[in-house]
């Protein structure tokens, strides 16, 4: 599967979710937010970082460059797409997902390992997990915290993909930290997949959401 | 013409504002006991438009496609011709 991994000004995660897909047995490259055309990929990755140094609001501004238009044309083409960390906060606001990732309860930059509970293995990213498996991940976010209008929906539709397990560090809404479009195919995580993607890391929890999505 | 635009972006109200508990505790912190703090981000810029309504037509649009997120702002315009 050959994936595209988008990157801004700022992204930093773009090589450890490089490193995440060849050791899910995929094919990825990279592609600049200026790129518009992204029907050669079978998917896409818009990995964590501080794009545009965060300004406005994180993700703001990153949601009106030229490559989200490529990003739209790729989800209604049904090939999976998934935001981490910042990539998430993108896609919240683009709007491609529900809600926002906004300033954390204690307005500080958190930065640790979790537990988390996989709500849903609908999603091909989940898809190699137990429904209510905990897993070990890391996160790392000053606006992380998880807030949407349309909770009830969620629960309805399924959309809900991750929550913290124990504590809820950045007080997220019911301690959600992942959700996904109505489909399932849009998924944006806080947590950091690619960070545990090998033993030597800590864990290797997060490896089977890069293989979950090459299967799909 | 040219006018001033000054947008004032806020939390909607009851939306939880970190920034300004963690300002309240830290006056508290210098003896200071208020309440009912909040903060809001204020965006100043100037623009050509025929007309005061036409520019504020403009930044409706600007507030509602980048500078807030309506899902948890709020935000109040105002326009001024320029030179005043």
């Amino acid at each position: 599967m050959k994936v595209g991994i988008i990157r801004f000004p700022g992204s930093n995660c773009d090589r450890d979710v490089f490193h995440a897909l060849q050791l899910a047995g995929g094919h990825p490259d990279y592609v600049w937010w200026n790129q518009k055309d992204l029907s050669n990929f079978d998917g896409l990755v818009i990995p964590g970082g501080f794009s545009y140094g965060d300004y406005l609001r994180a993700g703001a501004i990153a949601a009106i460059t030229p490559v989200i238009e490529g990003i739209k044309e790729v989800v209604n083409d049904g090939k999976p797409v998934l935001g981490i960390c910042n990539g998430a906060q993108i896609l919240a606001e683009v709007g491609l997902v529900p809600g926002v990732f906004t300033l954390n309860q204690k307005a500080q930059f958190i930065c640790e390992w979790v537990e988390l509970e996989v709500k849903t293995n609908r999603t091909p990213f989940t898809s190699l997990y137990q429904k209510n498996e905990i897993i070990k991940m890391p996160i790392a976010h000053a606006e992380g915290r998880y807030y949407t209008e349309y909770i009830d929906t969620l629960h309805d539709q399924d959309q809900i993909v991750l929550g913290f397990q124990g504590d809820n560090p950045n007080g997220s809404m019911e301690a959600i930290t992942g959700v996904c479009d109505e489909d399932g195919l849009v998924c944006a995580v806080m947590p950091h997949p690619e960070r545990a993607s090998e033993p030597i890391l800590g864990s290797d929890d997060g490896l089977k959401f890069f293989k979950g999505m090459i299967n799909y | 013409m040219k006018y001033h635009a000054k947008v004032e972006i806020s939390l909607k109200k009851g939306m939880l504002n970190p920034e300004a508990s963690t300002i309240q505790r830290a006056l508290a912190l210098l003896d200071y006991q208020v309440e009912d703090t909040s903060t809001m981000e204020t965006i100043k810029f100037s623009l050509e438009a025929e007309n005061p309504d036409v520019a504020q037509k403009q930044v409706v649009e600007m507030c509602e496609r980048l500078l807030c997120n309506p899902v948890i702002h709020d935000y109040q315009i105002q326009i001024n011709p320029a030179g005043d």
